[in-house]
């Protein structure tokens, strides 16, 4: 494949908006980066899952609690059609969550950060899901099918959770003064965070330019995240939460919220896993892994004892 | 669980890879829906239920083991599928609709 | 609805009701806490979703609870205030989640008694108890099934999941007895047509769970062992308060608050 006319050949297939499909030539380059991002996403659907399912036992109403086992258990659902768009590549899903439990992959680090109060589950749906559905929509367009279709099935359910979060931040925002306390509490720890979620500037991102080459991300990483600004700011307003940015500000020319310049020593300090909860988070996973052996011996065991007679049934 | 005795082979891993197919509607064709893993043909049905029924209503589910499924290659492209194109006849649009006639 | 009954009735109906209520999300609760944190992911979005059903049921329940009580608690109200003794659940439901196979194990016996009681309850004469036994049976099927194939495979898989699963059945089996013991309350239901008659469920479960512990090569344990009493009367182990005070602290902390 690596060869210069097959490179050529697998360009123009790109540039007339072909999608890749599992068994088509493709550069080794091309296979690995997308193994490499579609699997961080994955394990990023998976940790993702601690610091709100924190959060289950805990929610104050019945209807709240079936909301998020619900979405918790969508975030299970989107890992899963993920680590099979992976496994479309070549790999297998045991190696990659290996990958995860020996620290060896990287996850998105917004869930590093504790959540601490039930605001928290709030401004996570509208801020993280906000952002994650801002980048996944330009994903659900990537030129490898399978990564593709998961993404536009992931897609659609995301947006349950959205506005799931937007109805709690709103309601709080608009309850009793402890209430709004936790709301804008939580918008303070989590807007800086969200920003991060979209990844370095353009200038010091080493993957983004093949991945535009190839069509796997069609937009960099700071159109996305001004996108998200100018959706979310407007939001907040509406909702009486402040942005704990003083240099935020309308440019009317361009239509867009200048904002300030974030935290990247933070940024690269969470992601080298100094962030608050790396390591929980990790543990939480190896220990579920690590109890779940037997369990999955013993499936595995029953199913080589038994696989003659279900071939018979 | 106190003293319990440790498996020291290695992990057995999640299972097989299984490809589902779901039917919506009455009469209508099993579509591919994803994949998932389990270890046996049971689990993998309550899987997909689960993975795959748990919003909408699906009327039937099969699940196939991937290993099971040969695919064609991209090198048959021409030879297996361009002739089917050629073949006008096969086409609706191919036969003129009379005048006044309404198609449904 | 519930203009008609006595105040007796009415009052062993909402007791009664809370019973049922309470089973299912004491249950549900526990299964939450799997959240995240099961052996594969696909058994993660199992346990969630019969955990979802769990609470689901347990809303209708306790909604009508409160509708019979007529003094205005809402389903929340009865979730979220009150105290561990006035809880009405099984005894069983409200143990640590243990390993997988104590919690499969806990699943698999109280699914066959909800499977039975949901079937039962289909016919009686509260109409509004009777739709949501339909409702919830088709549910029930589908954790039967679940849990079921699960204790086969743990009982007959390897030599450390049958001492597992073995272990999870021998430490239950002094809870199930509580499923089956009548008291007044009960009794006084049954001769009204509304409750079902727990007492006389016993023995198709005995003969459904005897008929997969075998099947998955377990043993039944002895019956010569101690056997627990009074959940229904609010007489729990400890592990309910820790649960309760988890489950109840938000609104606790915010009575006027809306969440």
């Amino acid at each position: 494949m690596e060869d210069n006319a097959k490179m050529e050949q697998f360009q123009q297939r790109i540039d007339a908006g072909e999608k890749i499909e599992p068994k088509d030539s493709m550069p080794e380059k091309y296979r690995k980066q997308l193994i490499r991002m579609i699997s961080q996403h994955a394990h990023s659907e998976i940790v993702g899952m601690l610091p709100e399912g924190n959060w289950i036992t805990r929610a104050p109403s019945l209807q709240r609690k079936l909301s998020l086992i619900a979405k918790v258990q969508d975030e299970a659902g989107h890992g899963l059609y993920l680590y099979c768009a992976a496994e479309t590549l070549g790999i297998d899903r045991d190696e990659l969550v290996q990958q995860l439990l020996d620290g060896k992959a990287k996850y998105s680090s917004i869930f590093n950060y504790p959540t601490l109060t039930w605001a928290d589950i709030g401004v996570i749906g509208w801020l993280v899901d906000g952002a994650a559905i801002v980048n996944q929509t330009m994903l659900a367009k990537a030129s490898y099918g399978p990564y593709s279709r998961a993404m536009i099935r992931i897609c659609k359910e995301e947006n349950f959770h959205k506005r799931q979060g937007m109805e709690i931040v709103a309601t709080m925002a608009a309850g009793v003064p402890a209430q709004k306390k936790m709301a804008q509490d939580a918008v303070n720890r989590w807007w800086w965070p969200s920003l991060m979620m979209f990844g370095p500037h353009d200038s010091d991102s080493p993957n983004s330019g093949v991945l535009l080459k190839w069509k796997v991300k069609t937009k960099t990483n700071d159109e996305l995240r001004q996108r998200f600004v100018n959706l979310t700011v407007p939001q907040a307003r509406a909702m009486g939460l402040s942005i704990p940015d003083p240099n935020l500000k309308y440019d009317p020319e361009t239509k867009n919220w200048n904002f300030g310049e974030i935290d990247w020593d933070e940024f690269y300090q969470v992601i080298k896993g100094n962030g608050p909860c790396n390591e929980e988070r990790i543990e939480a996973r190896r220990k579920a892994h690590r109890d779940g052996a037997w369990v999955r011996d013993a499936a595995a065991a029953y199913a080589a004892k038994h696989a003659d007679k279900s071939n018979v049934a | 669980m106190s003293e319990q005795k440790k498996s020291t082979a290695p992990d057995s891993g999640d299972g097989a890879l299984w490809e589902i197919f779901v039917q919506e509607k009455q009469g209508a064709p099993h579509l591919h829906a994803g994949s998932l893993h389990a270890p046996d043909a049971e689990m993998a049905l309550q899987n997909a239920r689960d993975v795959y029924a748990r919003r909408g209503r699906v009327l039937s589910i099969w699940v196939v083991p991937a290993v099971a499924i040969t695919a064609s290659s991209p090198e048959d492209d021409g030879p297996f599928f361009e002739p089917g194109n050629d073949k006008v006849y096969r086409h609706p649009q191919f036969y003129k609709v009379p005048r006044g006639v309404k198609v449904f | 609805m519930s203009e008609t009954f006595d105040k007796q009735t009415r009052a062993d109906l909402f007791d009664y009701l809370l019973r049922l209520g309470d089973d299912r999300l004491i249950l549900g609760h526990r299964l939450s806490e799997w959240c995240g944190h099961g052996p594969m992911l696909e058994e993660d979005i199992a346990l969630s979703n019969i955990s979802l059903d769990c609470i689901g049921q347990a809303i209708s329940l306790l909604k009508l609870a409160g509708e019979v009580e007529g003094e205005g608690r809402s389903e929340d109200d009865l979730a979220y205030f009150r105290e561990a003794i006035d809880f009405r659940n099984l005894m069983l439901l409200e143990q640590p989640n243990g390993d997988f196979g104590y919690t499969i194990m806990r699943q698999f016996l109280f699914d066959v008694y909800s499977f039975y009681l949901y079937e039962a309850l289909q016919e009686s004469t509260f109409q509004p108890l009777a739709e949501i036994a339909v409702k919830s049976l088709k549910e029930v099927r589908y954790h039967l099934r679940h849990s079921s194939q699960w204790v086969l495979r743990l009982g007959d898989g390897t030599e450390e999941s049958r001492q597992r699963i073995q272990q999870a059945l021998d430490n239950q089996w002094r809870y199930v007895e509580e499923m089956f013991v009548l008291d007044d309350i009960e009794e006084r239901l049954i001769v009204e047509n509304i409750a079902a008659d727990a007492s006389a469920l016993q023995e198709k479960w005995r003969e459904m769970v005897e008929k997969i512990i075998h099947q998955a090569t377990l043993q039944i344990p002895g019956d010569n062992i101690y056997k627990t009493q009074g959940s229904r009367q609010g007489k729990h182990s400890e592990h309910l308060g820790y649960l309760l005070s988890e489950m109840q602290i938000l609104s606790r902390s915010y009575p006027d608050a809306q969440w």
